[in-house]
């Protein structure tokens, strides 16, 4: 059995269902979202097909790539695209075609007809465009394309397995020509061409009629190639005559724009023949949400109030869960005490991994509630049109409306948010939205979040406290997008022209995918990576022992009879012992530098170890204050242990402080990939703390004043 | 007349794109071209920012951008 490898690039417009497509046909679990500009990366996904006659095996790489309105350079992610097609190695083009916008998505099959390649059209949404009342004769469309179109739709999984057969039945077949027709007074400069490249018998990799459009087009590689060769010399001057025809009849001499009108003019005529011209265009729901959604002056405010309203959800339902999630690593330490007995394995079980593992995933309910927020705004459509709504507000801070998309993103977690901002077009629009990121909290922050508001607010308010850090990290993240722009990245103004996506009812399974992947990461990250920081800290914090200050205290406590007295000492014990840890060297060490905002040293080292990752601020808030706490022989939460230790000013200048500074190591590693310079990156770290520092000081001081 | 003085609901036919060549590029790719039908779908507040449909699709372009988009309305204009 003889088995092949057949590498599929899959190009399309953006938010044609490409990736969806691919999720239906590898089983994979692309990134899916309803709005332009999802994908921004490459990447590769296999399936196997068995041919039914002759049974060869044939294996399919599937590349996804980001979507494209026109093989252009015009911003980051779309040369991407352009560059894997003009310069890596596939063996053939999938082109994925909106149905229900089929004259646009055209424009580009015009397009990558003219790269000469091997082509297999999927007309995809199908589903959606016999919804809408659009019928489409593809058979012949594909006589007019002269390539095969294939009805999919990846919501159905209707003609699935018919466009991998058609993939590898085109794999097999030899190319054949591109079949898309110009206007005659173009065609006869091609035919002049031709006639010309047969005369000479001229030696060429592709076909002659491809040869001679690239030239027309003026395609740079091909003028290079043949610039050497003996017949460029007679070449040279047909080929001006030629040019100078075509400006004739077209009246300018912008050859790209010469091109694209015979792209539209092909696309045009190709709709017209396929699309029945009496379907009726039915009215979808679109517009009449549309009305509601983005009117001028109720939109804002119904934007702000589902906000709102998911912060409240995000606390109030998040709490069910968490009560019984906590009660649950409350009862696994105390059981751990009593099975391990009283040593240091009880201790790292107890303190270091039920402590601070179970510190983290108690705010699992929280973060799922938050993900499916962000997942509802991805796939509905509602993104595009806050981007709309909130574009004129945001050009005011000098920020490109667009920045809304990386931003919202950036409340799930910064790291792909930094990514996504490679669909801004200009580099001060990107370099100005990579740093303002942070202060649009990612979901690593909500545990300490919600932990301070319910410990200092009460349940009842801890919503609006909430919904409150968000809004005032991102006005914060405004004004540093202002002050960027007026004195770092001055750049000029970008145009904002933004495709809005139809409204689209995400499907249950789709969402589920999305909030089930992200949980499941989350707790990945807190079996593995917290896990070890866990023990990390409790280590640092145990060691060295002190045998002398031991001796020491339970001889005083000996002495005394009086049963509060020795809890008194064994209370100071503890606080010394931890003191006396290497973690409470460092806090001790850098406590000066957070003295002024009412920082103790553990505050200190959970900020500091918060360096790594978020998450690790509580959970090294929940080894060291479940290791002080150890004396009262059970454990009572986090929340209350804080609140006894904590006044109301020192929480406030903590969390903002954790709005502001630096998100993760990951997140810094992404930020230098991105941003392209260590400078950047140190001067990233400098604002962020400095901020977080300046602002977390006058925020301490204010609350003290006012209370 | 240029784009930004219609008002919602309006119709008008695109006559010609004055932009640079890289926006002009841009629009055309998405079916933004003389000769196509638009209609005026929304406005955000201090006329900021519009909404546009041509061809099936919604856009959203910023005041700068509109201004350079010439139109011939299909009928006379309501209101004016
Ligand atoms: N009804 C229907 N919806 C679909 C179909 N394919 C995709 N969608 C939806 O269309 C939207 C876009 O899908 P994606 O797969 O993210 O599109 P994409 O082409 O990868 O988009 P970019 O990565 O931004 O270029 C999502 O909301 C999908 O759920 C389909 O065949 N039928
Ligand atoms: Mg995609």
């Amino acid at each position: 059995m003889e088995k092949n490898l057949i590498r599929v690039a899959l190009v399309g417009q953006p938010n044609v269902g490409k990736s969806s497509l691919i999720n239906a046909i590898a089983k994979a679990k692309l990134h899916v979202g309803n709005f332009a500009g999802v994908t921004v990366e490459k990447s590769e996904v296999h399936t196997r097909y068995c041919d039914p006659d002759g049974c060869a095996e044939y294996e399919i790489e599937i590349v996804d790539l980001p979507g494209v309105y026109s093989l252009s350079d015009y911003s980051m992610e779309e040369r991407v695209t352009k560059e894997f097609l003009l310069t890596e190695e596939y063996d053939l083009i999938v082109n994925v075609i909106d149905a229900t916008h089929l004259q646009r998505n055209l424009l580009l099959t015009a397009e990558l007809l003219e790269l000469g390649r091997k082509m297999v059209v999927a007309l995809n949404m199908i589903d959606e465009a016999r919804e809408e009342g659009i019928v489409i004769d593809s058979a012949q469309l594909s006589q007019i394309l002269g390539v095969p179109v294939v009805e999919t739709s990846a919501r159905t999984k209707e003609g699935i397995e018919e466009l991998k057969a058609k993939i590898v039945e085109v794999y097999k077949k030899p190319q054949t020509e591109s079949k898309i027709i110009y206007s005659d007074f173009i065609e006869e400069e091609i035919d002049r061409l031709v006639e010309f490249f047969k005369a000479k018998h001229y030696r060429s990799e592709i076909p002659y009629r491809h040869l001679a459009i690239r030239l027309l087009r003026e395609d740079t590689s091909i003028y290079k190639k043949m610039h050497d060769d003996p017949i460029w010399i007679e070449l040279l001057p047909l080929l001006r005559d030629a040019l100078d025809h075509i400006y004739l009849h077209a009246g300018k001499k912008d050859l790209a724009e010469i091109f694209a009108d015979e792209h539209f003019a092909f696309a045009k005529g190709a709709k017209m023949e396929v699309i029945s011209p009496e379907h009726m265009r039915a009215k979808n729901w679109t517009q009449k949400i549309d009305n509601l959604l983005i009117n001028k002056y109720l939109g804002i405010p119904i934007f702000l109030f589902l906000m709102w309203g998911l912060f409240q959800l995000t606390f109030t339902l998040g709490q069910v869960p968490m009560d019984w999630i906590d009660a649950g690593f409350g009862w696994l330490a105390d059981q751990a005490r009593t099975l391990l007995g009283d040593g240091e394995l009880a201790s790292v079980v107890a303190d270091g991994i039920i402590g601070g593992v179970g510190a983290v995933v108690l705010f699992l309910p929280n973060i799922i509630i938050l993900f499916l927020g962000i997942a509802l705004l991805e796939t509905t459509g509602y993104m595009s049109r806050v981007a709309f709504l909130l574009d004129g507000f945001f050009h005011k801070f000098g920020l490109h409306g667009k920045s809304f998309i990386p931003l919202v993103t950036g409340f799930g977690c910064t790291v792909p948010a930094y990514m996504a901002a490679r669909t801004l077009k200009s580099r001060s629009d990107r370099l100005i939205t990579l740093f303002i990121l942070g202060f649009f909290s990612c979901s690593a922050r909500i545990p300490v979040y919600v932990l301070f508001a319910g410990a200092f607010f009460g349940a009842e308010h801890a919503g609006n406290i909430l919904f409150l850090i968000y809004i005032v990290g991102a006005l914060l993240g405004l004004i540093a997008a202002k002050i960027l722009r007026t004195y770092f990245f001055k750049g000029e103004d970008d145009p904002f022209v933004m495709e809005m996506p139809k409204y689209r009812l995400p499907s249950l399974k789709l969402i589920y995918h999305v909030v089930s992947g992200q949980a499941m990461d989350y707790l990945k990250k807190a079996g593995t990576f917290i896990l070890a920081a866990s023990v990390l800290i409790w280590f640092a914090s145990t060691y060295p022992k002190q045998p002398e200050l031991e001796a020491q205290y339970r001889q005083k406590i000996e002495q005394v009879q009086q049963e509060e007295k020795r809890q008194m000492l064994e209370n100071e014990l503890q606080t010394k012992k931890l003191e006396r840890s290497y973690l409470g060297q460092i806090g001790k060490l850098t406590e000066p530098f957070f003295a002024p905002l009412g920082f103790d040293w553990r505050l200190s080292v959970a900020l500091e170890a918060g360096l790594a990752a978020k998450e690790v601020i509580v959970s090294t808030m929940g080894v060291l204050y479940s290791l002080g706490d150890e004396v009262n022989g059970e454990s009572s939460s986090l929340q209350k242990r804080l609140k006894e230790n904590i006044d109301l000013p020192t929480a406030i200048a903590f969390i903002v402080f954790v709005m502001i500074y630096i998100p993760c190591l990951a997140s810094m590693a992404v930020f230098l990939r991105e941003a392209g310079s260590w400078r950047y990156l140190g001067y990233l770290f400098l604002m962020t703390t400095g901020a977080a520092w300046l602002l977390s000081f006058a925020a301490y001081n204010l609350t003290k004043l006012l209370i | 007349m240029v784009l930004t003085e219609l008002k919602k609901g309006d119709r008008a036919q695109i006559k010609k794109i004055n932009a640079d060549p890289e926006l002009k590029h841009r629009l055309h790719s998405f079916g933004i071209i003389p000769g196509e039908e638009l209609e005026v779908k929304g406005c955000s507040l201090a006329r900021q920012t519009m909404e546009i449909e041509v061809d099936g699709t919604l856009f959203a372009l910023r005041k700068e951008e509109a201004e350079k988009i010439e139109v011939e309305p299909e009928k006379p204009l309501s209101g004016a």
